[in-house]
């Protein structure tokens, strides 16, 4: 019998159906994967299996947990099988703490709630659960607060918490989204392994293919709220008989043509040259006017790139690619060192002195949603480079030019009459591509530019991405912790770890033979759906 | 992120819709016009001339002839209510001018710079903060003498520090936006983004902040004269009508009731107003809807 | 971090030294001298000289600035220069009665605004949250002078309950003196704990949104456990803030509110104070009333870190 059966549910809020029909179950110490873009339905799923859903929702259909009805059970009873017979795991770490209490007191009191046991008894629980995810008591007392630990420990004791009470379900809402690949590995093995201990079931919510193929004994394929496709994980994702999931299978491995490798028509001058770069931040306060030990987030980084060459900068993250990346686009000043584009010297400029490096260097930004001003059209948004020209161009020119750069991303004139909140996520990205090419740069710096993409999204990005560097010669230097972006667009790859460069080569070559160790963790760690498929049509049969 | 983007962005019809069907804006707005009316009506007409004294009209209730009564010197309470809602709008309103031309350009400019600039401004706030208008308005008072101008400084340099807060902590949540960033590989510096960029953000969240001050600025006024520390007679002012009804309670309680009322309406309005407006603007308050 | 109490109280005592200096200046540049005041227009030239002499008043203006503050560093604020005694005698006298009213009604404040917040918040949007928050979207609106008329024409006036004004003393007996301090306490009680209700309710719903509300409630916390286990804790950081403020603001309606009641606090001496000219008085009430202020900012501001682990340094 199966543990989680859940029959026919739709979930409508206000007047707004969310979810359709939906079947989906879970036996014990299996580990379902529940799968689809944003706006699919996902989290409501999860929570309304939690039954935590937000004011207004109104649920139909059956939603079994061992047998019990959930959608019938009061709120009392329900608090009696949260914590105890099903758990979560959230996405974000960083904000699923109470800041303001212990881990202890936090894992502890789930415990202590449901087992009606002791301070001593509970606080001794949740000491060998912390211990259990990887966070003794001996280098993480119960005592110490969220604030204390970085992302992935913030996650585990979320898993404590959730686990604490062993209970037969455990929900685990996008757990490592938030967190760089290294740490991703970290965290799945453990739920991984805590799955298979207490023979719980496991509901493992992802929009990441790879990551749900490495994981899973089945998956569910979710969109607009409808279930495509379920069934056994590597026989769903290599038969592909919904077209969807052929779609979805195809975007996340998806590789850009690039006709010919423009690195390879030789320009010989060096485009960008970076001379032993160093960034410190001065340490935290330790006493009144005195600061604890600097920090150095970028370390002696040398490098060249020729021009219209591509090249990603990877790395886990804290590790000072985005720091380094500002520095390039001057919006931070270097602690030490030059940087050189097109044999200017940009370090020791003024803002006013800056204009023609600018014209030549423009960026990408992660987040399409945040990197527009909402109350300006897109008309004033792309142009806005245009302040960069030494002579302002009038508005018809303005205009045409913005038509132009519009025309090369795929988007049409029309477009630049609207407000960016007209546009999707991906549209967005086009239209961030498009003003950074309006004044026609040599360099292109994008930051994490399809990280927050849906993947089918992000696979067309890349196309636009890649044809742009092959037809108008556009140099990249492409940060991300995401190698198969960095394999599918870039000839060059740099590693970054701790605020150096430990390792640089070939893509290709460093992708399949990484030398450093830091190169070794992220490939090893790096989700890749080729290789989980393979590895689970084995698994399978 | 969505919903924050889209919200933000959105725009004049569907706007006004959600004013509109916002309770707390449509009585706030109201009010607050039926109050600026009135206020203005009586500079072109009032029921009675409220300088002139009719003894043998003293202390009566209200009446057809006087619907809010008189005072103790005959005059018509309804006419100097009239009068008097001048006064408190003129102090609340150009009190908060002071704050918010004063303030916010302190405030955005320590959010830009940042640094030593950023810490003195913040000081300055403290310094100020520590001074409420009535012990600004004691020592101007104590230096200067007794005056209408007295309230409105009083007041508004205790404004000055309240929207420099509010700029400084908007423009600080904007600033490191990638938008901000996309501007400054633009090549525009740091007094242009605010222009372009950081005022335009953060004017909703001033317009809230500004409707809230005119309430509190109504309200001090009110206290400031009432204490003798505002406008002075004959001026009618609002807290004088009521420091004037206090020894007469038992005579003439409808001396104290209007203008008193007169007061709490206002300020009632105004700050309805400031709510409504935070959660029609507010992006948040709509994903509780 | 240490840093952050030694930072807060380094603030502080800038904070109090620039106000002096504002508070100092501000009371130099008045017209009119004080030694002519004292002792009338009849006095010779001489006889005026002399006393400048003895007040100090002829000493360069830096060196009046630091007797002034060393004097108040000892307590000793000079002598008042209509009544002819020290002004810390007239002051301590006052503030007898002008701190316990703040204090009661703050309070009195807190003890209605926090359970009504919680109530509020706990039941969003219900009939009992529509109208607490209308009654308090009123209450900020009334002004407390005005509400003390209205207090004193139904209880003194109408029920004869407590006396409309004036004030026993605390010899006559606390019970006597707490009386007559009921009406204007909860005149000054209620606008504010309106406030306090207001900011209480916003803080926690603003909390209750939270992820880590979420987590708790995937424990299986029921709803109301989690409001006063999660939610309450983190609330108060907001409502610390204001209540912070709102002793500024409380002092200074003690101030308007003693002269509806004829009480002899501070507010009534300061006013006596500008109609008779005697600066000094004015000058060190306003310096000890600013001083209160910063100290009480300074309170709130060292009780964050008690609530928030994060500005507290490991033990």
């Amino acid at each position: 019998m199966s543990l989680l059966e859940i029959d026919n549910l739709s979930l409508n809020i206000g007047d707004q159906p969310i979810l359709k029909d939906i079947d989906i179950s879970v036996a014990p110490g299996e580990i379902m994967g529940l799968v689809g873009e944003s706006g699919s339905g996902k989290s409501l799923t999860a929570l309304t299996i939690m039954q935590l859903l937000p004011f207004g929702a109104h649920t139909t259909g059956r939603v079994t947990l061992g047998g019990i009805d959930i959608l019938a059970t009061d709120e009392e009873r329900m608090c009696l099988l949260r914590g105890k017979e099903v758990g979560m795991v959230f996405q974000e770490p960083m904000t699923a703490l109470n800041p303001l209490k212990t881990i202890g007191e936090q894992v502890a009191e789930g415990i202590r709630w449901h087992n009606r046991a002791s301070r001593a008894e509970a606080e001794e629980q949740a000491r060998i659960m912390l211990d259990r995810v990887g966070l003794p008591a001996e280098k993480f007392p119960l005592s110490r607060y969220p604030h204390e630990l970085s992302g992935g420990q913030r996650q585990r004791v979320v898993i404590a918490i959730a686990c604490a009470l062993k209970p037969k379900l455990l929900i685990a809402d996008e757990p490592t989204t938030a967190l760089d690949v290294v740490l991703q590995v970290q965290i799945l093995d453990l739920l991984r392994d805590l799955v298979t201990e207490n023979r719980m079931g496991l509901l493992l919510i992802s929009h990441d293919l790879a990551v749900v193929t490495e994981m899973t004994d089945r998956i569910t394929i979710l969109r607009r709220g409808e279930v495509l496709e379920a069934g056994k994980t590597a026989e769903t994702l290599s038969r592909q008989r919904h077209p969807y999931t052929r779609q979805l299978a195809q975007a996340s491995m998806h590789v850009p043509q690039r006709p010919v490798s423009p690195a390879q028509e030789k320009n010989h001058t060096p485009l960008l040259v970076v001379e032993s770069l160093t960034r410190d931040y001065p340490g935290s306060r330790t006493a009144w006017l005195r600061h604890g030990e600097p920090l150095r987030a970028v370390d002696n980084v040398s490098f060249s790139m020729l021009a219209g060459q591509s090249t990603a900068l990877v790395g886990r993250s804290g590790c000072g690619k985005s720091t380094l990346a500002r520095m390039i686009l001057a919006l931070d000043r270097p602690s030490a060192g030059t940087i050189r584009f097109r044999d200017e010297t940009i370090t020791d400029k003024r803002e006013h002195e800056l204009k023609l490096a600018r014209r030549g260097m423009q960026a990408v930004f992660q987040d399409p949603y945040g990197s527009f001003d909402p109350r300006q059209k897109v008309e004033r948004l792309v142009t806005e480079p245009l302040h960069l020209l030494e002579k302002a161009p009038s508005r018809t020119e303005r205009r045409n030019m913005a038509e132009d750069a519009l025309a090369e991303v795929g988007l049409i004139p029309s477009d630049l009459d609207k407000y960016p909140h007209e546009f999707s996520g991906g549209q967005r990205q086009r239209l961030s591509i498009a003003r950074a090419i309006i004044t026609r740069p040599k360099l292109v710096v994008a930051d994490e530019p399809v990280s927050a993409l849906d993947v089918s999204i992000r696979a067309q990005i890349l196309d636009l991405l890649a044809d742009l560097n092959s037809r108008l010669g556009i140099a990249y230097l492409f940060i991300t912790h995401d190698l198969t972006v960095a394999r599918a667009i870039t000839d060059d790859v740099m590693v970054m770890h701790a605020g150096r460069i430990v390792e640089r080569g070939a893509t290709k070559e460093i992708l399949d033979h990484p030398q450093s160790e830091a190169a070794q963790a992220l490939v090893a760690a790096a989700p890749d759906l080729h290789r989980a498929l393979a590895r689970k049509l084995q698994e399978q049969g | 992120m969505t919903l924050h983007a889209s919200l933000l962005g959105d725009r004049s019809a569907s706007l006004l819709r959600r004013a509109l069907s916002n309770r707390s804006f449509v009585i706030g707005l109201v009010i607050a016009v039926a109050v600026a009316a009135v206020a203005l009506i009586s500079y072109v007409w009032t029921p009675y001339d409220v300088t002139r004294l009719v003894i043998a009209d003293r202390t009566r209730p209200p009446s057809l002839a006087h619907w809010f009564g008189t005072d103790h010197f005959g005059r018509d309470i309804l006419s100097m209510i009239m009068v008097g809602a001048r006064n408190s709008i003129a102090v609340a309103l150009v009190a908060v001018g002071i704050g918010m031309g004063i303030g916010v350009p302190l405030g955005c400019l320590a959010a830009a710079r940042g640094g030593m600039l950023d810490e003195a401004v913040m000081r300055l706030n403290d310094l100020v903060f520590a001074f409420p208008a009535l012990l600004s308005a004691i020592m101007i008072t104590a230096v200067f003498g007794p005056g209408a101008l007295n309230a409105i400084i009083a007041i508004g340099i205790f404004n000055i520090p309240v929207f420099a807060r509010v700029a400084r902590a908007g423009a600080l949540s904007i600033w490191p936006r990638e938008f901000i960033l996309a501007a400054r590989t633009a090549g525009k510096g740091k007094i242009l983004i605010t222009i372009e960029h950081i005022l335009p953000n953060i004017a909703t969240l001033l317009l809230v902040q500004g409707s809230i001050q005119f309430a509190l600025g109504i309200l001090a006024e009110a206290g400031l004269s009432y204490v003798g520390l505002g406008a002075q007679p004959p001026m009618p002012s609002w807290g004088r009508m009521l420091f004037d009804a206090q020894t007469r309670m038992t005579v003439a309680p409808w001396m104290a009731m209007f203008p008193g009322m007169a007061i709490a309406i206002t300020v009632l309005g105004f700050n309805l107003l400031g709510d409504g407006l935070a959660d029609i603007l507010d992006p948040r308050s709509r994903r509780r809807q | 971090m240490i840093a952050y109490p030694a930072r807060r109280i380094a603030i502080a005592i800038v904070t109090l030294v620039l106000a002096s200096i504002v508070v100092f200046t501000m009371l130099e540049i008045v017209p009119g001298d004080p030694a002519r005041i004292m002792l009338g227009m009849n006095a010779s030239a001489e006889q005026v000289a002399q006393l400048r002499h003895q007040m100090g008043l002829d000493a360069p203006l830096l060196l009046r600035y630091l007797h002034w503050t060393g004097g108040l560093l000892k307590l000793d604020f000079g002598q008042s220069y209509t009544y002819s005694v020290p002004v810390i005698d007239l002051v301590a006298e006052r503030m007898a009665v002008s701190l316990p009213l703040a204090l009661i009604a703050l309070a009195l404040s807190t003890i209605i605004a926090i359970p009504v917040g919680l109530y509020s918040a706990s039941r969003r949007g219900g009939t009992g949250d529509t109208i607490a928050m209308g009654t308090a979207q009123l209450g900020v609106a009334v002004p407390n002078f005005w509400f003390a008329l209205l207090l004193i024409y139904l209880f003194a006036v109408w029920l004869h309950w407590v006396p409309a004004g004036g004030f026993p003393g605390w010899d006559a007996g606390i019970g006597l003196a707490l009386k007559s301090l009921a009406l204007p306490a909860l005149a000054l009680a209620l606008p504010q704990a309106a406030i306090l209700a207001r900011v209480a309710r916003s803080a926690l719903i603003e909390v209750l949104s939270e992820d880590y509300i979420r987590t708790a409630r995937a424990k299986g916390i029921p709803r109301r456990a989690v409001l006063w286990r999660h939610a309450l804790r983190n609330a108060m950081i907001p409502v610390l803030t204001i209540m912070g403020l709102q002793f500024a603001f409380l002092l200074a309606g003690t101030i308007i509110i003693e002269n509806v009641f004829y009480l002899p606090g501070l507010g009534r001496l300061v006013f006596q104070a500008i109609n008779q000219r005697d600066l000094i008085v004015v000058k060190s009430v306003v310096m000890l009333l600013v001083a209160i202020v910063i100290v009480v900012n300074l309170l709130v501001d060292l009780s964050y870190a008690l609530v928030d682990p994060r500005l507290r340094g490991r033990p």
